[in-house]
């Protein structure tokens, strides 16, 4: 029984890492109807530029305080990340306004693969540190209870705790602020927002530029776990079943779609994995996403899709 | 299409009537390597130090005055770019010399174009471990050991800490792997050994490039195994420290083979990783061997080194080092049959690399002093003896942690003859003849 | 001037729906397959062929079979890797565990073995849409993926999960050298783009094209999506099963379940979006593309950075490729989202007129 509590609260930790990828998917779908597969690279690229600064400011600027540092190398990371969505969204969204959804989907793609190659090219292929003090040892708890405790990751309780503020913080944002009723109402409807007077192309930088922030936060989350390399770009793909799951539209459902995720994943591994030989966290995934849009084809708590002929 | 093909062949004309120039009295070594991709931080170093140590050699006054040419090709681990790097270079300069792959997947590729295209393949270290017998696969190399090799010294090392191999009956030992013909390559031999010994084998696999192991190491933290043994490559080998730390897994109890003990996978774990032992083909990290001070002297000195300076004398940089140093000798010693101070084709370096004989005494001449053992090859053994001990990392530093150990050829013998007879009947090939040896 | 219709007037409706109609394109083609199969053989050398051509090839055909899928049927699917691997690993165990199985029906089996799991995976294409359907593809490429690597029978109980083919032949020609696995190639290549470009002017192909323009104003018509989809799927896997299988057999030798992955239907998907979605000479073109690129660049770059005096490292050649790769692929569709299929037509239109303007 304790075995089963552990793996369960390991999914649930996964899931919200997960979710915290998943978000910015979410906030671009929602906001401009793209599908953003170059999230994947955002969170390499902001996770390298974060790794790169906090080593490079202490080194130019001739100062030790790794706190100063962090805070510094986070404030030139989100600089940087702003910027690159005023690219795109020069560069290549404002060019492929009326395209198609696959057309839309492909130019993401190719951004994904240009962040890849300017990310390494700038800062590096090795793998790098992000330090911001996350503890890593685990703790137990209910030790008594359970024989040898039920063993928590400090550091995924930490992270839980900073997606739940980040959802939050999204939330009120989106609710009670003036820019985000203004997103809200281009996700509705592009032309009706165009029509009375909300400027398209600054709301979808401002977007971007969210995503961007969404994927520093993940970027520095996965980079302290895993360390920042090339296959944070390969957690997009672990985060597409839990967006479609979700919803492409929804926020709460990227993370109640992260949640399911993660413990299907890790139950499954754990439990049904060592009869069938182990390694099927990934496609089992996937598999319980297939049936679940083989009942719901709009996901957990997606808008529904209506044809009109 | 067709313009895009014409302007390329004029490209490829022009830079082989460039390079048509400088080709009759060259030795071209290809280097094929992954600067870029899931594996980079490991395949880095290794590439460096191979490069190094060619420019070191014509530093030296090249092989017997022959000097020595090099490009490098790009692979990302990927097998078929393996193949295209393979087919790109293997004509080049005059023809290549031998190919080192770093990756079991392009080895496999590779095994079956270089016996008509005669150019040998070196895999030190990795490769298949059936490759070994030389009288079926007449043009590879598994020099100084192969993973059943490996497994198999992990295992007398535990044995002997537990006190005998009939203590083993009853242990856990989980075996977690990468999930590719790499990581389940040494399964036969676990599973051989377990057969004798009676311990519990458990295998875990984990999906490429193995960043996701929290469920690995939950199911670890459940079985509560004695052992761990470790076959990871790039950023697996790190994430499971980090997820070792996580759920509190000993790291004195984890060995991981000899791709999986280098400063990348511990460097970025730093104190996280101390105790965590993995195993040494032959050499560790040798800052202070007379050949790692000759590399610093005569080519970082001069500003010709290929990676930074504080990698060198580092485990995967000395691995490149003697992977070089192999190739090298394999060709010297080819001279000595076809004829010194000239250029030696695939085919006779091949012979070079059957007959490799370098001794102490020649090794120590080279700089490997303290660093690597007597290497013979021969016709029928194309690997030589194997020679690893454990190292343990510090949090600062690897130390060697124990004697050295040789593998069990009573055990792994027979199962590389009947693997290689296997691959044998498969490919309809019949056993090189004794009369072959001489060619 | 030159390519005028002028004076071919056809007298049979064989005639008018032949796939070349106009005089000068048969002409054009007869030449192309000329090139193909006699001039390329005499000119070109081992390294165009083993590196260029023949993975050319290939590729074109699980190409065909993608656009067949994505482009005529509008049905998105990122699992083309995973089929591949079915086509190969099938043809392989035929092969191997059959005695005297002769290559090319070994080949043509694992295209079959490949068409029942696109079949089964498509199933899903009849609920879900869209975006949605290019998610539940991949659970077909990551399951195969895993299921490659764990189940040893797939392998022929082979420890390390590699496998290897030698010794092909077909109808008693040996397949050694570099020219006679081009020409094989080439010819199954040759007969199922015919087989292709028939099928998607045929009925069949209306259907699927009337499944992509608006499905369920189609099905209101009386088009089955059922059948139309499933069809779509069973072609395409087909194809893809088959190319999978040469990719194996022809250009690799040996090959584990990573020469199969993701990367690959990424790749392909790439080509057909580059080439032209809806067009069997776009799968061309873009495998073209594709094929090309990075070895161009591989060879440019550091012939442009001596140039200017600079040394490139690999590393650096590489990561410029997927900065280029991916700059070129958002040019291509800012600048022509129908890909070089459609500048290839718009070229063909002006050759009409040439010279007149209009």
């Amino acid at each position: 029984m304790g075995f089963f509590l552990e793996t369960l609260i390991g999914g649930l930790m996964s899931g919200v890492l997960y979710s915290l990828v998943a978000l910015g998917f979410v906030l671009i779908f929602k906001a401009s109807g793209v599908f953003n597969f170059a999230q994947g690279a955002m969170v390499l690229f902001a996770a390298l530029a974060m790794a790169r600064f906090s080593e490079w400011f202490p080194e130019l600027l001739k100062f030790d305080n790794k706190l100063l540092a962090n805070l510094l190398a986070f404030a030139a990371a989100l600089a940087v990340m702003v910027l690159v969505a005023w690219l795109i969204e020069k560069l290549v969204l404002g060019r492929l306004v009326n395209q198609e959804g696959i057309t839309l989907l492909m130019a993401t793609l190719g951004i994904t693969y240009f962040l890849d190659g300017f990310g390494q090219t700038i800062f590096g292929s090795s793998i790098y540190k992000i330090d911001i003090g996350l503890p890593k040892d685990p703790l137990f708890l209910l030790d008594g209870v359970f024989q040898g405790g039920l063993l928590v990751n400090k550091e995924d309780l930490f992270a839980a705790g900073i997606a739940a503020a980040l959802v939050v913080g999204l939330s009120i944002f989106f609710q009670y602020t003036g820019t985000g009723r203004a997103l809200r109402a281009v996700a509705d409807d592009h032309q009706a927002a165009q029509s009375i007077g909300i400027p398209l192309s600054r709301v979808w930088v401002i977007v971007w530029s969210v995503a961007g922030f969404t994927a520093l936060v993940a970027g520095i989350i996965w980079g302290s776990k895993l360390g920042v390399q090339f296959s944070l770009s390969l957690l997009a793909l672990k985060a597409l079943p839990v967006v479609i799951l979700g919803g492409l539209t929804s926020v709460p459902g990227a993370i109640i779609g992260g949640l399911i995720l993660g413990v299907g994943e890790k139950l499954s591994e754990v439990f049904i994995g060592p009869h069938i030989g182990g390694g099927i966290e990934i496609w089992f995934g996937y598999v319980l996403v297939l049936f679940v849009l083989l009942v719901r084809p709009q996901g957990l708590f997606g808008e529904k899709i209506i044809d009109r002929v | 299409m067709k313009f895009t093909t014409l302007a390329l062949c004029a490209t490829l004309a022009a830079a082989a009537a460039g390079s048509a120039f400088a080709q009759a009295k060259e030795q071209f070594f290809p280097v094929l390597s992954y600067r870029s991709g899931a594996y980079a931080p490991n395949g880095i170093p290794f590439a460096n130090g191979y490069v190094d140590y060619l420019k070191l050699t014509n530093a030296r006054g090249g092989i017997n005055g022959v000097k020595v040419i090099w490009e490098e090709c790009e692979t990302g681990y990927a097998t078929d770019r393996g193949v295209e790097c393979y087919e790109r270079l293997k004509g080049k300069n005059g023809g290549a010399t031998v190919f080192h792959t770093l990756s079991t997947g392009i080895t496999f590729a590779l095994t079956e174009k270089v016996p008509t295209d005669k150019i040998p393949l070196i895999t030190a270290g990795y490769g298949r471990s059936e490759s070994t017998d030389g009288m079926v696969f007449k043009w590879n190399f598994p020099l100084t050991g192969t993973y059943w090799d490996a497994a198999d010294i992990i295992l007398q090392h535990i044995a002997k800490k537990e006190g005998g191999w009939d203590k083993l009956r009853g242990k856990k030992i989980a075996h977690i792997f990468h999930d590719s013909p790499y990581g389940k390559e040494p399964i036969p031999l676990l599973q051989e050994r377990q057969k004798m010994h009676g311990f519990d084998l458990t295998l875990i696999p984990v999906t490429h490039p193995g960043v996701e192991q929290k469920a690995a190491w939950l199911q670890i933290r459940q079985l509560r195994p004695d052992y761990v043994l470790l076959w990871g490559w790039g950023v697996m080998n790190s994430t499971a420290l980090k997820e070792a730390v996580a759920t509190g897994y000993p790291r004195e109890k984890m060995y991981g083979v000899w791709w999986a003990g280098a400063e990348p996978d511990v460097k970025d774990v730093g104190d996280g990783a101390k105790g965590y032992n993995a195993l040494t083909l032959q050499h560790g990290a040798e800052p202070n061997s007379a050949i790692v001070k000759e590399v610093l002297d005569k080519v970082h000195a001069k500003g010709q080194g290929t990676g930074p300076k504080e990698e060198v004398g580092e485990v995967l940089y000395m691995r490149g080092l003697k992977a070089a140093m192999l190739s090298v000798e394999g060709v010297r010693r080819a001279q000595e049959r076809y004829g010194k101070g000239k250029v030696m084709t695939g085919e006779q370096a091949r012979w070079g690399y059957e007959n490799l004989a370098l001794d102490q005494k020649k090794l120590d001449a080279l700089g490997f002093a303290g660093v690597l053992r007597p290497i013979s090859t021969s016709c029928a053994d194309h690997r030589g003896d194997v020679w690893a001990r454990i190292h343990t990392w510090d949090g600062k530093k690897w130390n060697f942690s124990s004697d050295w150990y040789q593998s069990d050829q009573t055990i792994i013998k027979p199962m590389i003859k009947s693997a290689a007879d296997k691959y044998a009947a498969e490919k309809k090939l019949a056993r090189r003849d004794v009369s072959d040896c001489q060619t | 001037m030159l390519y005028r219709e002028n004076g071919q007037f056809k007298t049979s409706y064989e005639a008018d729906q032949q796939i070349f109609p106009i005089l000068q394109d048969r002409i054009g083609i007869g030449l192309l397959l000329a090139f193909a199969i006699v001039g390329v053989p005499l000119l070109a050398d081992e390294y165009l062929f083993r590196a260029i051509l023949i993975p050319f090839l290939i590729l074109a055909l699980a190409a065909i079979g993608l656009n067949i899928l994505v482009g005529y049927c509008g049905q998105i699917s990122l699992g083309t890797g995973a089929f591949m691997a079915v086509g190969a690993y099938a043809a392989y165990n035929f092969l191997v565990r059959i005695d005297g199985m002769p290559m090319i029906a070994a080949i043509l089996l694992g295209g079959v073995c490949a068409t029942v799991v696109g079949v089964l995976f498509g199933i899903p294409s009849l609920r879900i849409k869209g975006l949605y359907l290019a998610v539940a593809t991949l659970a077909a490429q990551f399951f195969c993926d895993w299921a490659f690597l764990r189940i040893k029978w797939f392998t022929n109980d082979s420890a390390s999960g590699s496998v290897s083919v030698s010794n092909l032949s077909f109808l008693g020609v040996a397949i050694d050298t570099p020219v006679e696995k081009y020409l094989f190639c080439l010819g199954v290549v040759i007969v199922f783009a015919l087989i292709a470009k028939n099928l998607v002017r045929s009925h069949i192909g209306r259907e699927w094209m009337a499944i992509r323009d608006m499905d369920v104003a189609a099905a209101v018509i009386g088009i089955r999506p059922v059948y139309a989809k499933l069809t779509a799927f069973a072609v395409s896997s087909f194809m893809v099963g088959v190319a999978g299988a040469l990719w194996g057999f022809i250009h690799l030798g040996a090959w584990e379940p990573a020469a199969f992955s993701i990367d690959r239907s990424f790749q392909l998907l790439f080509m057909i979006i580059i080439g032209g979605l809806g067009s069997i000479m776009g799968s061309f073109f873009g495998a073209a593309f594709i094929v090309v690129l990075p070895i161009f660049l591989n060879q440019a770059l550091p012939a442009l950075g001596s140039l200017f005096g600079l040394e490139i490292s690999t590393a650096l050649v590489s990561h410029t490729e997927f900065m280029i790769f991916g700059a070129l692929i958002v040019f291509f569709l800012i600048v022509e989202p129908h890909g070089l299929a459609r500048l290839w037509s718009i070229g063909k239109e002006k050759m009409r007129l040439w010279p007149f303007p209009h």
